[in-house]
């Protein structure tokens, strides 16, 4: 049995999780990461993807996050999510209409850096599109 | 003086006043709790976010590179204000108090020689602001469509208020709201949002130079100081929020219990003049019959 550390995923609105876990996968800006008891102190940014958290309990659970940043501590891992659904709810429409509302803001984006910074989140979420909703 | 049907009149008016207002309080009670747990569920977050960036913020005070949104465009002169206020009146001193506040600040920026921009967020600022202030005001959001606030809208005003400082439009960006302490009281507040300001702990420095940061420090600085525009103004936007309803609740507890003494004045001079009425007929049928 693997060590369990504080596992606490937040996005603006509320508290989603907050529970003992043993393991934890994160989709980090620079890949994939898994999270175990006594990581180094981190801090990463995390692009829209699935979270996958296996309780202590032995149950595992698993989040669309769209965005946010990660602070990993020996003790514990916070997820700071812009916005985070249990996998469950996630359906088509609300994907799409992300989607596409990202697609507008690119339209509208007047400075360069900005746009391409639009972009690559674009493409982060169409990737996640195909990943969980296969056609 | 009125007469009996006047009276009747009025005490059914008030009446009626007295439901609408009971009604209304009873309305914004039940949405009072919802504000409030709605403003103690983003608590976690706003925490989170404001403790890791204190600490990012001490590893890079005095850094020239550090990002215009913390360290400031490096001058004071043009101010914007980001005043949040209700969509609606009607909840005692609630909205004047905000804009009072906001126009002392204005007013005070503006004898400095500075210049004064302008944004509101609610209709009821909107309203009020413009009176004096019209020029000043560059943009007006409001929630009134929404019926469900959430970080959209935060992050709708946060996108503004970014354009227009990487625009260079401003220096200094204050935000303007009413902090909630209780049901009965609501406490106008200012905070500077840009360049931004952290409560330094000592814990924070200490733990920040030991974090691994990937990308680099400097790349999650400048995607999280953005975000934390958003995260304060959604903290403004439903610390106002429940605090209207606290207000909109006091006021209308006083309003009905206001038509309440009324309905009982009203009463008690109705009764008397009805008695006078009796009195007088009586009289008149006595004389009456004395007389032949």
């Amino acid at each position: 049995m693997a060590d369990a550390f504080n596992f606490e995923l937040v996005s603006p609105e509320r508290l989603l999780v907050s529970e003992k876990a043993t393991e934890v996968v994160i989709p980090a800006t620079l890949g994939e990461m898994t999270v175990l008891a006594n990581h180094a102190p981190t801090m990463t940014t995390v692009k829209p993807g699935i979270v996958t958290v296996k309780l202590a309990s032995g149950q595992t659970n698993q989040y669309v996050v769209f965005g946010g940043f990660a602070d990993i501590l020996p003790t514990g891992c916070t997820l700071l999510a812009e916005a985070a659904v249990p996998m469950s709810e996630i359906n088509r429409e609300t994907l799409q209409k992300r989607i596409e509302a990202t697609q507008a803001d690119v339209n509208a984006a007047t400075s360069h850096e900005h746009k391409t910074k639009l972009e690559e989140y674009l493409a982060q979420l169409t990737d996640l599109h195909g990943a969980i909703l296969p056609a | 003086m009125p007469s009996l049907k006047d009276l009747k009149n009025r005490i059914a008016s008030v009446k009626a006043t007295q439901k609408i207002t009971k009604a209304m309080k009873m309305v914004a009670a039940a949405k009072l709790r919802r504000a409030q747990e709605a403003a103690e569920a983003a608590r976690p977050y706003a925490e989170r976010m404001n403790k890791v960036l204190a600490g990012l913020s001490a590893a890079n005070a005095g850094n020239a590179e550090a990002p215009r949104l913390l360290a400031g465009t490096g001058r004071d002169q043009v101010h914007l204000l980001v005043v949040a206020t209700g969509e609606r009146g009607l909840a005692g001193g609630f909205n004047s108090s905000i804009i009072r506040l906001a126009r002392e600040h204005a007013l005070k920026l503006l004898a400095e020689g500075k210049t004064v921009k302008i944004l509101t967020v609610g209709r009821k600022g909107n309203d009020v602001l413009r009176r004096s202030f019209r020029e000043n005001i560059i943009d007006y959001v409001t929630f009134r469509e929404v019926k469900q606030l959430g970080f959209a809208q935060a992050d709708e005003v946060a996108h503004k208020v970014l354009a227009l400082f990487n625009a260079g439009e401003f220096d200094v960006a204050t935000l303007f709201y009413a902090r909630f302490q209780s049901v009965i009281s609501q406490v106008a507040t200012a905070s500077q949002i840009i360049p931004a300001k952290f409560e330094v702990s000592e814990a924070a420095d200490a733990s920040a130079a030991l974090y691994e940061y990937e990308p680099g420090e400097q790349e999650i600085l400048e995607d999280l100081l953005p975000k934390n525009v958003a995260v304060q103004i959604f903290r403004a936007i439903l610390e106002n929020n429940a605090s209207f309803y606290g207000a909109q609740m006091s006021a209308m507890d006083n309003a009905t219990r206001n038509a309440g003494e009324m309905i009982n004045k009203l009463t008690l001079s109705y009764n008397r003049q009805r008695q006078a009425q009796i009195t007088k007929e009586l009289i008149e049928i006595i004389s009456g019959a004395e007389a032949l």
